[in-house]
């Protein structure tokens, strides 16, 4: 079978759920003719039309108000952020409306929407083209937070948000439009809060998700001579956490680092390094490291972009190092 | 200070109504107003919290535009100072009073208070505290009609939207992106401006450089009118052109209806910036009074019926109190409900 890239994983999902329910629509900026700055929506519109894919003036948080109330009302939108950054001017409609509007109105309305689109640090474009913004939302109650990892968990995931009823906010990343994969056949949907084991193993668990899940895997195959034997969760959800599957790997392992791309500060990682403290303190052998990016703009300059994220490298040191520490 | 704005001779039309009509509007400004009243006494008495912005003066313009509407079907959105469009709407008072006083029967079931009513029965978007976040929400409503129109093909979906939001809001971004969006895709949907002169403490001339809303509408290819908003039917008569260009799919009407709030910005404000001399001229002026006398002066109601209406509002008011201080509070075991969809 022919491999599927990751943009094209994305809009298959978008399409088969397009051609199956006739709420579905998209939009935001450039999503329409141009096909999304990734091609995620690349001629969808000659298929449904241009009210289905709206090519919205550059008005953030008001085409995502406008979301909001098309969901309240019955639709399900689909906006994509131009790059998720740009989000921010948006954050006021995705943490008041979109988060928190059902529980205010007391369950008179659902906002069934997704809010997707490239996130994470990028090559070179400068910092505000490299936010993590999943770190920032992770606060906002209501909100499910989502992020892919590969073309096939892309599209399953994509797929389960835009049939979800709450609003979820979906993390693609800048770097991994271009990987391959060989999908299943048919169409496949895959829950939104599992995180996924990406490889089974039995002397610490490393959590990661997005493009620090290939950062993993690349200190891992440097490791094999070692004969560490790390368990590798790509959290896929960020918020709620799966503390079912993380708590069962701690069990077995005792020992946890993290490998995030968001700043250290309120990461994600300090949520789940406090969660897991909270939960499973006892059966840890030892802290929780966190391995984050910078608190930091990320800088311009590629020596200091990539001093600025968490390489291979330094995760694969981490992990000898834990291992040994073991007692 | 600044030269305050002229109150302009209307060139609109004013609304005709039938004695039915008549006595339908009277009933729905008389509630909004005796609503009011009762929160004010029920804040004072401790029983109910927060920030209460009270619609005292405005009446004309919640009654005029949304009872133009389609009760139940057409979209309704408003901001923190929404009681008495969630009367106007159709929710019941009971309900709303409720919700002020947080209790599990409220029209949000106690999560939302004052400043979030909303009823999806009553199709009321809400109730949104913060400056002009509701009109996005507002223009995704009437988004949802025109698509459910031309993609899903659905003939019946014809409904409108009513943003309601005041005259400091106009200054906020979400204001201009929304009319040039509404305009661009001609969605069915009013914008109508409460001008009451002031932004808590902002006077209106002081934060605006164009302070005539409605030539905004202009520059994005919309039609834009000034009314009287103290005048019911000078508003009724806009808001049902309005209505019917919008429903007809030629677009949206920017409405600018110059008011008043009778009572401080909320019960919390002192009101001290306001000059005695301009609450005077405003409350001289006071919307209900001017429609019992046009309703008498027409012959189409006399003083006794006006009266029995303000008795029969007065115990709807009283009944809502009752039902509120007997509703229960909500159930703190449901501290979580309706965060998800599945809740
Ligand atoms: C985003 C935001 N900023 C500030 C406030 C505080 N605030 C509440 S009402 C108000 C004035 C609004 O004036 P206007 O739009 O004229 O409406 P009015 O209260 O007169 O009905 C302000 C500044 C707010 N609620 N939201
Ligand atoms: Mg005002």
């Amino acid at each position: 079978m022919a491999e599927t890239l990751f943009f094209n994983a994305l809009r298959e999902a978008i399409d088969e759920e397009m051609a199956k329910d006739p709420t579905v629509l998209v939009m935001g900026e450039d999503v329409g003719h141009y096909g999304g700055s990734y091609k995620v929506t690349k001629d969808l519109h000659k298929k449904y039309g241009d009210l289905r894919l709206l090519d919205t003036p550059i008005a953030e948080n008001s085409f995502t108000g406008m979301a909001v109330g098309a969901a309240m009302t019955g639709l399900r939108p689909i906006i994509e952020g131009m790059n998720m950054g740009f989000l921010l001017l948006a954050f006021n409609q995705i943490a008041n409306n979109a988060g928190m509007l059902r529980y205010t109105s007391g369950g008179n309305f659902k906002i069934p929407m997704v809010i997707r689109g490239p996130g994470g640090v990028g090559s070179r474009l400068g910092a505000e083209h490299s936010q993590r913004l999943e770190a920032y939302f992770q606060a906002v109650p209501g909100l499910k937070i989502v992020a892919c990892s590969t073309p096939r968990n892309a599209k399953g995931l994509l797929k389960s948000a835009i049939r979800d009823n709450n609003p979820v906010l979906f993390f693609e990343h800048v770097l991994l439009y271009n990987l391959k994969e060989t999908l299943p056949e048919g169409e496949y949907y895959l829950p939104l809060d599992k995180a996924e084991i990406v490889r089974k193993g039995k002397d610490v668990t490393i959590l990661t998700y997005s493009r620090m899940r290939y950062h993993v895997l690349q200190a891992l195959k440097t490791l094999e001579k070692d004969e560490v034997d790390p368990e590798v969760i790509d959290l896929i959800s960020l918020k709620p956490l799966d503390f079912e599957t993380i708590g069962e790997s701690i069990r077995k392992t005792h020992r946890v680092i993290v490998v995030e791309e968001c700043m250290r500060t309120g990461g994600i990682g300090a949520e789940l390094t406090a969660s897991i403290n909270d939960r499973f303190f006892d059966e840890l052998d030892a802290p929780v490291l966190r391995m984050s990016s910078q608190d930091i703009p990320t800088p311009y300059n590629g020596t200091l972009e990539s001093l600025t994220i968490v390489q291979p490298q330094q995760i694969a040191e981490a992990v000898r190092h834990m291992v040994a520490a073991k007692v | 200070m600044v030269q305050e704005r002229a109150f302009p001779t209307f060139q609109t039309a004013p609304a005709q109504v039938t004695r039915a009509e008549g006595l339908m509007l009277y009933q729905d400004m008389v509630l909004g107003r005796f609503f009011e009243d009762k929160c004010a006494e029920m804040y004072y008495r401790g029983k109910m919290f927060g920030f209460v912005h009270l619609y005292n003066g405005q009446e004309a313009v919640s009654t005029g535009v949304i009872r133009a509407m389609r009760p139940g079907e057409d979209y309704v959105c408003s901001t923190y100072r929404d009681h008495v469009h969630a009367l106007s709407c159709g929710v019941p008072a009971r309900e709303v009073m409720a919700e002020l006083f947080g209790k599990a029967t409220g029209c949000s079931k106690g999560r939302g208070g004052s400043m979030h009513l909303f009823s999806e029965p009553h199709r009321l978007l809400g109730g949104f505290a913060f400056i002009g976040e509701g009109i996005p929400v507002a223009t995704g409503a009437a988004f949802q009609s025109k698509y459910r129109r031309e993609v899903m093909g659905d003939e019946n979906a014809d409904q409108v939207t009513a943003a309601f939001f005041g005259d400091g809001t106009t200054n906020n971004g979400q204001f201009f992106e929304c009319l040039n969006m509404a305009a661009l895709w001609k969605l069915p949907i009013l914008f109508v401006v409460e001008n009451n002169k002031w932004a808590i403490g902002m006077a209106h001339d002081r934060a605006t450089s164009q302070p005539e809303i409605y030539k905004k509408a202009s520059v994005f290819g919309m039609p834009g009118y000034e009314v009287d908003g103290m005048d019911v039917l000078a508003v009724r008569g806009i808001a049902q052109e309005a209505v019917a260009r919008a429903r007809a799919g030629e677009g949206p009407t920017l409405i600018e209806c110059l008011t008043y709030r009778f009572r401080g910005h909320s019960l919390a404000d002192p009101d001290e910036l306001r000059s005695k001399a301009e609450k005077e001229a405003w409350l001289a002026r006071d919307p209900i009074k001017k429609f019992s006398a046009y309703l008498t002066e027409q012959n189409l109601a006399d003083q006794p019926e006006l009266k029995a209406i303000e008795k029969t509002i007065q115990s709807v008011v009283e009944d809502a109190v009752q039902f509120a201080i007997d509703s229960p509070e909500p159930d703190p075991s449901e501290l979580y409900k309706y965060i998800f969809a599945e809740d």
